[in-house]
């Protein structure tokens, strides 16, 4: 690693820090939110946006050429309004009326109202489809855009998930990129418990994906990992970032009630606490 | 002895086609989206000649509509085309999400609307769509009567920036609209002028409106007929206008007499004039049967709308 690769990587460690720090803050504050998918996501989304590796302008967020971002598991919405509000897509005191009566900040990303989100999610199954769409709009008109969306492993127990894995197969979405953030919780229990996924790898290999496994909690795993996109000629690529969920705070990581429990205060400076020790 | 001239009867599908293949030939951001129904859409027409304005998932709807979605996020205008059965009970939550609730500007095609499969069922038929699809907010609901306003209402939804639904039949009709038709998006058309009861209807049941206020007519029963194709938003204006200059209105669908169109026009009816209604479609799951044989065992043919529009004179 050359010492620009080691200046980014803890750069964008020190931005996943501020990202779990805001998004806490904001959980925190309006009673209500799912920290737990938000944080084991976190470098995921920090390291696309801050790390060189999507291609957006958040002076125009229509930009027909702009690489898109699809955040398919939509409960995550705060860590993503408050990597699009570092990223330049508005102002990052809004961040604050998230939840609160008419804040275009709703508990799930809305295109019509807040710059960067690129379709409505929320209900599972979702995102996948419509970033499938997205690469094959590029595709058919040979543009260099590409397409990343980023799953949740329980949602894809969702049928459509498949449906679109199998298009995307079919398509040979070249340009589209699938992040499985691999945490193995779900709402009510392990993933494996509820309905095994595994072998996931394999899974998207037989639906005619190039696949490739990283540490989707380390930001200079993920960025080798993009860096190498894409992966094999003619196949979309899928990337199945291991996870924990929580990741960054030691009580909130790997347990499913913080899938979206809301942290008491004194849980609150506890984590603050964490987090800020992490930056040394 | 007179030598009777049959009516020409024609399937709605062709003229969805053949102008769906005109704005494609116009405009290469125009592509149909397809669950392997190229044949049962006649978008085989389509693919015919611009097969790279065609993209077929395979049998999933759910796919084809969120594909349809990210489609129109690139910038291509899809319409997304299938059995309305299939396209709006099986797909319906990414209907009002990835279209509706997003706001993207995807066109929806349903082909073999109502009782058009016949003998294959109630699995087949779709005869509570309309009631799914005017519930979503954002979404114009079209149910065009005849190949002419079939045109129109594909031009239309190509035209309006956002979600469209068009519903179209493959039950034969014959041409209604006039070559000098204009059809307008949320305007009902009145197609015939009376002032005793009015027949509001949309799609294959026009015609058979028409007929009904015919044989009214020969009993000197005035009878306005409103084609009120726009199922949603419905023409508010138009409903109210029969409510206050007629005695009462008859409604006739292709469809279950929940939620559909007689609900639209009754919930105007009640809230800005009330006046007598008789709401005509199915009561619930067909049983085995032709098309022809579905409507009329429903009352859904002239003599059954004129019978209704007596009894709403009568109250």
């Amino acid at each position: 690693m050359d010492s620009n690769t080691v200046d980014n990587t803890t750069r964008l460690r020190q931005r996943a820090i501020d990202v779990r720090l805001r998004d806490l803050k904001m959980v925190h504050g309006a009673g209500l939110g799912h920290i737990g998918g938000e944080f084991s996501a976190t470098d995921i989304l920090v390291t696309l946006f801050f790390g060189g590796v999507l291609r957006y302008d958040p002076a125009n967020p229509t930009d027909p050429e702009r690489d898109r971002f699809v955040l398919s598991k939509g409960h995550s919405a705060a860590a993503l309004y408050t990597t699009l509000a570092m990223a330049g897509y508005f102002d990052e005191a809004e961040l604050d009326t998230f939840l609160e009566p008419l804040s275009r900040l709703n508990g799930h990303p809305d295109r019509n109202k807040v710059p960067g989100v690129e379709t409505n999610t929320g209900p599972l199954g979702h995102g996948f489809p419509v970033a499938v769409g997205i690469a094959l709009s590029g595709q058919m008109d040979d543009a260099a855009r590409r397409t990343f969306v980023l799953t949740g492993d329980g949602e894809l127990q969702e049928g459509s998930m498949w449906e679109a894995a199998m298009a995307a197969g079919h398509f040979g979405l070249e340009k589209l990129v699938c992040i499985v953030d691999r945490n193995r919780l779900q709402q009510g229990d392990r993933t494996e418990t509820t309905m095994g996924l595994d072998p996931l790898p394999a899974k998207f290999e037989a639906f005619g994906w190039a696949v490739r496994e990283t540490d989707g909690n380390d930001p200079a795993a993920l960025l080798q990992t993009f860096a190498a996109l894409p992966f094999e000629s003619g196949k979309p690529n899928c990337v199945i970032a291991n996870t924990r969920k929580g990741h960054g705070v030691s009580f909130i990581e790997d347990r499913k009630e913080w899938h979206h429990r809301v942290p008491s205060d004194e849980e609150y400076a506890r984590a603050v606490a964490e987090l800020e020790e992490g930056r040394a | 002895m007179t030598a009777e001239v049959p009516v020409k009867l024609y399937d709605c599908r062709d003229a969805f086609t053949d102008t769906l293949v005109e704005l494609a030939r116009a405009d290469r951001r125009v592509v149909a989206v397809v669950n392997d129904s190229l044949g049962s859409t006649k978008v085989t027409k389509l693919d015919k000649v611009l097969p790279e304005q065609v993209v077929n998932v395979g049998i999933a709807e759910q796919n084809m509509v969120g594909v349809g979605a990210g489609l129109a996020n690139g910038g291509k205008i899809p319409f997304v085309c299938g059995a309305t059965p299939f396209l709006t009970a099986r797909a319906l939550e990414q209907i009002k999400v990835d279209a509706a609730y997003s706001g993207a500007n995807l066109k929806f095609v349903g082909v073999s609307s109502g009782v058009a499969y016949g003998e294959l069922g109630p699995t087949h038929h779709s005869i509570e769509d309309i009631a799914w699809l005017r519930a979503i907010d954002r979404l114009v609901v079209i149910v065009p009567a005849d190949p002419v306003e079939t045109a129109w209402a594909i031009r239309a939804a190509y035209e309006h920036e956002g979600p469209v639904f068009v519903r179209t039949s493959r039950i034969g009709v014959p041409i209604i609209h006039a070559d000098d038709y204009r059809f307008e998006m949320g305007k009902a058309a009145r197609l015939r002028e009376g002032n005793d009861i009015t027949i509001i209807a949309n799609g294959v049941m026009v015609t058979r409106a028409l007929e009904a206020a015919e044989v009214l007519a020969s009993e000197g029963i005035d009878t306005r007929v409103l084609n009120m194709a726009t199922a949603s938003p419905i023409d508010r204006e138009a409903i109210v206008a029969a409510a206050r200059e007629t005695r009462g209105i008859v409604t006739v669908e292709e469809h279950i007499v929940r939620g559909g169109l007689g609900s639209a026009v009754a919930e105007v009816v009640v809230q800005e004039q009330p006046v007598p209604m008789r709401i005509l479609g199915f009561p619930g799951f067909c049983p085995t049967g032709s098309p022809a044989f579905l409507l009329e065992l429903a009352g859904l043919t002239p003599d059954g709308i004129a019978n209704a529009a007596r009894e709403v004179m009568d109250r």
